[in-house]
Parts: structure tokens; sequence; C-alpha cells
């Protein structure tokens, strides 16, 4: 018995009738085993990853515990690691990457999706799907030579002169610093999050838009009552997603963010961040005590963005949207 | 179908661009052995032109050398990822205790470390030990500060913050830099300490020594620590400090022999020496040797002994290149007693340097 | 409320969220603009066929980075495609009841792991157990990279074939395998391609995974055994160092790197256009 496939989602594999000669029963055989060889590899793989990595960073954990995790001190010469000021730096770099990619990433996916013209939409798409192929590498050397000097020269003067009174304008204008790394991270992320938007937000019945139209929305009125809200969980999820990239991003962070273990309530203060860390002082942890401290951070690191992408497939899928990679 | 046939030709295009990748990276363009050794940034740029000049003396072998930090060289070297190390800072006791066999320290030139600065108008400024230790342990912050003026009368100092770089890698010259300042500062001894790695109290981390005079040189206001050689090719200052003796000495390489001078009668039998903050009136407070991480065993004959022929060339010939990049030669009573060592180095038990 | 302040609302969203596409798109015409002012003079034929100098020295080039890109490059796609392809393959045709659907949620985990931890990975599993950095374990990392994307590729491409190409297959009396090999996969072929194209254009670019396994490598490759250069590391390295000169070669570097990232994305583009490109 054979069954007509479906859409992409919805699509089972044939079911086939057993073949009758018994010299294709041995290739298929053969084939079924290396396509499941394959398969395993992956599994393989994954878990010897995370076995490795929790057998390596095992001394780290046993020798802080917790502490690890709320500590400020990173002190090679005592052995003695925190974590926290890793954390704090991970966390408000991308969360101000955030902050700076969301409205403009969902603003643009809206564009792209509801508003733009139909002859506009596929340059600006190729446009932005270039920007996503731009190596870390890359974005790091234009940050260091003309986006850390602009910062020092003009903008962070600037912020200083006007909005010093908050702490969070204070401080010397080294030009590179959090505020570096946060816009880097958001000009890195907002590709992807616009591609996901745009996935979700095209995901939206039709029904949806033209019942809005019908009880004489404008056009923004349907995108934002009949689109946005239908496509919310959708929305979190690319924002999600946003997430977890700017989490992971090492090298563009590195060239940036002034590298300084330190928590600070200034945007202009430098920090560091756990992979930027680890990418600096990896090759040279010369205790196996720092080595092993270097590698629960990678742990954290890993576990901490494993969540986050998940939760963010979660809310995607729950939309009917799709997690492509960014590809066209 | 035009598009059905450009796929596969394009398919085919792929594979043999994989299997051409492969196989051209899987055989070696030379016949040439490949040592690969990791370490300081302290003494790269020497390094760099003795490995370049020693192809012309020996083409059968190249010296691959990647600039990681001594934390790195002490590191690799350990773990014997590398077939040699570099590092400006002596490993510990507990550090040569780890390795799997016999490490040598081979000292190969002497540098001298600099706090080098980028102020507008570039004055020409000199500091005394005090003022470095505060400077570094963020008790100064501004560039006008009286401590600093009155050690420098009549410069014209800008009212503004001190940017305070350090390494953000394991660093060799990190370790003779707060060698120096743990001799001259009771107070950085006990908060910091010495290591290749420390917890600094302020400032920004730069990776390597070129990470560190890249970041001093496009920050106006910023001071950081690099071997002199960084300074110098990059026209940033090497300002004077005050030696032990009370005297303001200019980083030079007389002033680095100067500061060897001592040392040199009282050579250790590891070599593992410091040479900061020495008695002499000539002598630079903030000089050092730099060695390569040996194995006393080499696991590998041909390598180890172009290990020991290159060793031998560069503390001989090679040492004619160390004034144009402004390191300092190595004393020569030094050199009698390094010969000595290299010649324990050994394949087997068997030494790999034949008697000369 | 009144329909004016409607219609103005309407018209300030509508161009509100037209600036920010326009936005958005700014660094990038930015940071193109600048590699190819800052880039393009330094690249010479120089800098295509020479080894870099002794540090302080002008001069010189990056052709051991970009040969050794490509290497890793081929060796990574050596290692991975196969087992990218064939677990998609396994994914979209397997009858197995929750195997299929472990592999599909490891891999987007692994999709999800920054590159620097699987650095760590295979320094600890390639170089520690060899003794050396080389080329293999850097080719061991990207390839890491790379499973997931050609992978999830590979599964949706393979699920979009229509049944009815494999039923008229199948109904020939061809084996199930050479319905696989000689029937699916060829005409899932352009999208799969595709997905090696992006998968390469990821890799091409990475410079953490490569920091601690291949090393890097002033001179030419000497085997897949030893250390090897590769263009992200080397314009890492130039970038954060002081000599103009090297900056001027990390935006060569650079700009020849975007180039051909660029150009495998518009190679897969191309040719996937027309017949089969209503696969995806």
């Amino acid at each position: 018995m054979v069954r007509e496939g479906g859409t992409a989602e919805g699509l089972s594999p044939p079911q086939f009738a057993r073949p009758t000669s018994t010299k294709g029963r041995w290739g298929d055989r053969l084939f079924r085993l290396l396509i499941r060889a394959a398969a395993l590899a992956l599994l393989v793989i994954v878990v010897g990853l995370v076995i490795v990595m929790i057998r390596a960073a095992l001394p780290s954990i046993q020798a802080f515990g917790w502490r690890f995790l709320v500590t400020s001190r990173w002190d090679p010469v005592a052995e003695v690691f925190g974590a926290l000021p890793l954390i704090y730096g991970t966390l408000v770099s991308s969360l101000l990457a955030l902050l700076i990619a969301v409205p403009l990433g969902i603003g643009a996916a809206v564009y792209l999706s509801e508003v733009a013209p139909p002859w506009i939409s596929p340059p600006i798409s190729f446009l932005i799907e270039l920007l996503a192929a731009v190596p870390s590498v890359v974005y790091g050397l234009w940050g260091i030579f003309v986006l850390a000097p602009w910062l020092r020269t003009q903008v962070q003067p600037a912020l200083g002169a006007t909005l010093g009174f908050l702490p969070l304008f204070q401080g010397p204008p080294y030009g590179v610093g959090m505020l570096a790394a946060g816009l880097i991270l958001a000009i890195m992320v907002v590709p992807f999050i616009i591609a996901v938007s745009r996935e979700v937000l095209l995901a939206v019945p039709n029904e949806q838009r033209e019942a809005a139209l019908a009880l004489g929305a404008t056009r923004w009125e349907t995108t934002r009552l009949a689109v946005l809200r239908y496509a919310r969980s959708g929305l979190t999820g690319a924002v999600l997603l946003g997430l977890g990239r700017a989490l992971g991003e090492t090298m563009a962070v590195t060239m940036v963010i002034g590298n300084r273990p330190e928590i600070s309530a200034s945007l202009f203060a430098p920090g560091y961040t756990m992979a930027s860390m680890i990418a600096n002082e990896f090759a040279e942890a010369t205790s196996d005590l720092y080595l092993s401290a270097l590698i629960e951070v990678g742990l954290l690191l890993f576990v901490v963005t494993v969540v986050v992408n998940a939760l963010a497939r979660l809310l995607v899928w729950s939309v009917g949207g799709t997690v492509k990679e960014v590809r066209e | 179908m035009n598009g059905f046939k450009s796929l596969r030709m394009l398919t085919t295009v792929i594979f043999a661009a994989l299997l051409l990748s492969v196989g051209y990276g899987s055989r070696p363009v030379s016949a040439q052995m490949l040592m690969n050794g990791a370490g300081a940034t302290f003494p790269y740029p020497i390094y760099s032109k003795w490995f370049d000049e020693y192809t012309k003396v020996d083409p059968s072998v190249r010296f691959n050398y990647q600039s990681i930090g001594s934390g790195g060289g002490i590191r690799q070297i350990t773990e014997r990822t590398v077939d040699f190390g570099a590092s400006d800072g002596p490993m510990t006791d507990d550090q040569l205790k780890k390795a799997p066999g016999d490490l040598l320290h081979i000292p190969t030139v002497l540098g001298a470390v600099v706090a080098t600065y980028n102020l507008p108008g570039d004055p020409k400024l000199r500091f005394t030990p005090d003022v470095l230790a505060d400077i570094f342990l963020g008790k100064i912050t501004k560039w006008n500060d009286s401590r600093i003026a009155s050690v420098n009368p009549g410069a014209s100092l800008p009212d503004t913050p001190i940017i305070v770089v350090h390494r953000s890698d394991g660093s060799g010259t990190t370790y003779i830099w707060v060698d120096y300042l743990s001799k001259v500062s009771k107070e950085w001894e006990q908060k910091v300490g010495r290591g290749t790695s420390v917890n600094w109290p302020v400032g920004l981390g730069g990776k390597g020594n070129e990470g560190v005079s890249g970041q001093v040189k496009s920050m106006p206001g910023a001071i950081g620590y690099v071997e002199l050689a960084y300074a110098i090719k990059n026209n940033l200052p090497a300002p004077m400090v005050r030696n032990h003796a009370g005297k303001f000495v200019q980083p030079s390489i007389q002033s680095t022999t100067a500061a060897a001078a001592g040392a040199a009668k009282n050579m250790p039998s590891d070599f593992r020496v410091s040479l900061t903050n020495p008695p002499g009136d000539d002598a630079y407070p903030i000089a050092s040797f730099t060695w390569l991480l040996v194995y006393k065993d080499q696991a590998d004959a041909a390598k180890g002994r172009a290990m020991v022929k290159f060793l031998w060339w560069a503390i001989h010939d090679g040492q004619k290149y160390t004034s144009d990049l402004l390191y300092a030669p190595l004393p020569s009573q030094v050199v009698k007693e390094i010969e000595g060592k290299i010649r324990q180095i050994t394949y087997q038990g068997k030494p790999l340097l034949a008697a000369r | 409320m009144k329909a004016r302040a409607r219609r103005i609302v309407n018209m300030t969203m509508g161009w509100l969220t037209a600036l920010s596409a326009m936005v958005v798109v700014l660094p990038l015409i930015l940071i193109l603009v600048f590699l190819v002012y800052q880039g393009a003079s330094t690249v010479n034929l120089d800098f295509f066929t020479r080894l870099p100098k002794p540090v302080g020295e002008p001069g010189g080039g990056m052709a051991n980075a970009i040969v050794g890109t490509l290497i890793l490059v081929g060796l990574a796609s050596c290692l991975g495609l196969p087992l990218g392809i064939l677990g998609g393959v396994y994914l979209a045709e397997s009858r197995d009841r929750r195997l299929p659907w472990v592999i599909r949620f490891l891999a987007d985990v692994l999709n999800g792991v920054p590159s620097i931890v699987i650095g760590i990975f295979a320094y600890t599993i390639v170089v520690l157990p060899m003794r050396r950095f080389s080329a293999l374990a850097g080719g061991f990392a990207l390839a890491v990279i790379m499973l997931p994307i050609v992978l999830r590729t590979t599964e949706e491409l393979v699920r979009l074939v229509p049944a009815s190409l494999r039923e008229a297959a199948l109904a020939l009396g061809i084996p199930e395998w050479k319905v696989m090999l000689r029937v699916v996969l060829p005409t899932a072929r352009a999208g799969i391609i595709t997905g090696v194209m992006v998968a390469v254009a990821r890799i091409a670019g990475e410079t953490a995974p490569l920091l601690f396994t291949a090393f890097g490598n002033r001179f030419w490759h000497q085997g897949l055994l030893q250390p090897i250069a590769a263009l992200p590391l080397q314009i890492f390295a130039y970038a954060i160092a002081p000599y103009e000169d090297w900056h001027r070669q990390a935006w060569a570097g650079a700009l020849v790197l975007i180039v051909m990232i660029f150009l495998s994305s518009f190679i897969a583009r191309i040719v996937t256009k027309g017949r089969y490109s209503g696969l995806r």
C-alpha cells in the first residue's frame, strides 16, 4: 500500500512492499545499516562532547562547587576562580544586543513581510543574508578599526556629556568595552532575528489578515492585532534564537570588549564574556585547575545556549514557523 | 536540460575540489622537517627573524613558532603538543614537576620591559618605582597627578584619566613586570603577587605584546608594559625608570646588558634567575632573560639533533641579530655555561651534540 | 480613535518599519565599503603568492593562509559531508520509532553549540592524544560544526522528493537503496548542494575552534598531521597587533575571505535556480 506524499512536515516515508528478489534485500540491509551508523555517529559526537566536557571540568566543579557561579574573583595566581563577572558580561552584552536588534529586527521583518512592495523585498532580504554570512573575525576587525575609535572619539564623549549622570554612561571613554561589544553583537544577531521572524509572520494564515481588513482595520492595525498577536510566541522564539547566537559569539566580542573580568555598572567599562575568556586563556592555562575552570566555563556556556535554543525552537514550532538555516 | 547539466557539473566540481584539497594538503609542500614551537611574545620579533634566517643556514628544517604567550608555551611543552616552548617567566618548581621529563631553560637573549604610554604632544616622561606600582594598583588615576608631575618637572601633563593596559593572556612579560613591582612595592606583593597571569586591580587586557602595544598605540592616555622592541618599532616612548641605585636609566641594549652583569657572575645551573631591580648605576631595573624550553631527553633523534644545532647557532651566530631588534646579546660567560647545558641534551642517553 | 489619527499612525508605522529595514542594512554596506576601501589596495599578486615576513618587516603575503583555509574546508567536508548526507537520509527514511527523534533533537543541540566549545572538544580528543596540533584536528572541529547543517538540509530535501518518483522506481523492481542513490538523491541534489555551500561558507570563516586545533603556521602546510595556517586565524593575529602593515594585510585577508564566502553562496544560488528550486 502506498500513500501519497503531503506537505513537507506531514510527509512520512511511503510504505514499501517487501522486495521480492534476494539480491535487493542484501543491498537494502547494508544501506540501512550505513545510514543508521551515520545517525549514530552524530549521537556519539554529541554525547561524547558532553561527557568529555564534564570530565574535564570535574576538578573545578569539585573544588569550587556553587561558589563558582557567584564569586567575582578570577585569580590564576591564588588559583581562585569565580565566573560571576563572565556570566555578567555575557548576559549584559547579549541583552544590550537584543535591546537594539529586536525592535530593528522585528520592524524590518514586518516591513519585508507586510509592508514592502514586492520588488523591494528580494534585494533587501538578499542584503540581510549577506550580513549573516560575514564571519565573526571580520566583524571584529571592523569593530577594532572603525567602531571602537568612533565610539571613543564621538559617541562616548557625547553620551558622557549629556547622560553622564546615569551610572550607565560613566567612566573614561576607552572605545572598546561593553557598549562596543553590545553594538557588534546586535549587528551580528539581527539577520537571524529577521529571517526567523519573517518565516513566523509568513506562517500566519491569511484569514487572520483578511478578517481584520474586512473589519476596516488599517494595514498597521491588521499587523498589530491579527498578525503580531497571533505570531507572538513565534516571535519570542526568534528573539531567543538571536539570544542563543549572541551568547556564543566569540571572536568579534574578544576583539572589542576590553578583556577585563570585572563587573561594572557602566557601559563604557571593559568586560569579559565566557566565550572570549576561553579564547584568550585556553591555550595558556598553566595549571590543571586553571584549565579545568576554563572548561567549566565552557560547560556553563554550553548548557545555557542549549537551553535557550531549545526554548526558542519550541516557541517557533508552536506557531507553525520553521527554523530554517538562514541561507537564501 | 540546462539546469540539470550544470548541476551535474557542479557536483563533479565539488567532489574534485574536495579530493584535490585533501590530497594536496596531505603531502608536505617541501621535504623539510617541521619543528613546532610556541610561547612568549616578548622575543617574538627576534625569534621570527632567527627562524627566517636559519632556513638559509639549514634548509632541511623549518621552525614554526606561534606567539601565544609564555603561559601557553609552558602549558604546550608540558603537554608535549609542541617540540619546544618559550617563556620569559621561569617555570616554577611545581610546573617543572608536572612535566613528563626534565625541562631545560636555555637563555637566548636579554630584553627590557618598558612602561610605554600614549599622550598627546608626546612628552618625554620618566617614572619612579612607586609611581609605576601605584598607577597599576589604581591609586594614581590621572595623568596630571602631583606624584607624576614631581618626577617630571616642566612636562605638560593633561587632566585625563590614565588607561592602564595589561595582558589578558598568560605572559612572561607580565611575570617580569609583576616580579619587578613585587620587589619595589610591598602593597603590590601582598595584594597581587607574582605570576604569568594575575588578578589585575585595574586596566584593560590585550593579547600578547602585540595586543598591548596595539591598544596603547590607539588610545590616548593609555599606559602599558611591553618589550622594548615593540615600543620602539611602533614609535611608542620607552621612558626612563629610576633604578635600585637611585639613577634614572634609559632602557637600551647597554642598560639591559648592565642589568645582567651581576647575575652573570652567579648564574644558577638551571639558568632560572630574575634580573629585576638589580644593583648597579647603569642597570635598567626591568630586564630579563628569555628562555627556550626543551626536554633534556629528546623523544626523536632527528628533531633532537635539529634542535641542538639550532640552539648552538642561536647562542653564537644568532646573537648578531639582537642589536638591530633592540635585544641585548647574552654575556659571554653565560654563553659558555649554556654550551655546557646544550651538550647535556640527549637522545636515549647519548648526547646529541658531538664534542666541538 | 479618529480616522485621521489612525491613518497617521498607519503611515508612521509603515515608515518606521521601512526605516528599520534600512538601518539594518546600513552596517553591512559600511563594512563592505571599508573592506574594499582598506583591503583592495593591499590585495596584489604578492598577497596571494608569498609567505608572511618576519615580525615588523613590511611585505609578504597570506598565500599559506588562503591555501590552508581551502585545505581545512576540504578536509572538514570529507569528514562531515558523508556523515551529514547519510544521516539526513536516515532521518527522512527511517521507520525506527524513537531514534530519529533523538537524532533530530541532538542535531539541533549541536547546531547551537558555540564554536569555541567545539574547539575545546576537538582539542581534548584529537590534539591531546596525538600530542600535536594539526590540520586534522582543525578539520575535525569544522566537520562537527558543519554536520548538523548538512544533516537537516538533506533530511528536508529528501522528504520533499515526491513519493510518485519513488513509487515509479520501486514499481520497476529497483531495490530501495538503488532508488535512494539513483533517483531520490539526484533529485534532491540542488537543495543538498545549497546546504553544503551554506555550511562551507559558515566554516570557512570560523576562527575560534581553530585557535587550539590547527594552531597556525608561518610556512606552507606540511601534511595533515602538522599545524596549518588559516585565513581567519591570520586576520585575527594581524588585527590585534600594532604593526600598520599587518593591519592592511588583515583588511586584505578579510576581503579575500568575504569574497570566497560570498562566491560559494552565489554558486549555490545560481545553479539551483530553475527546475528543482521548486523543491524548497
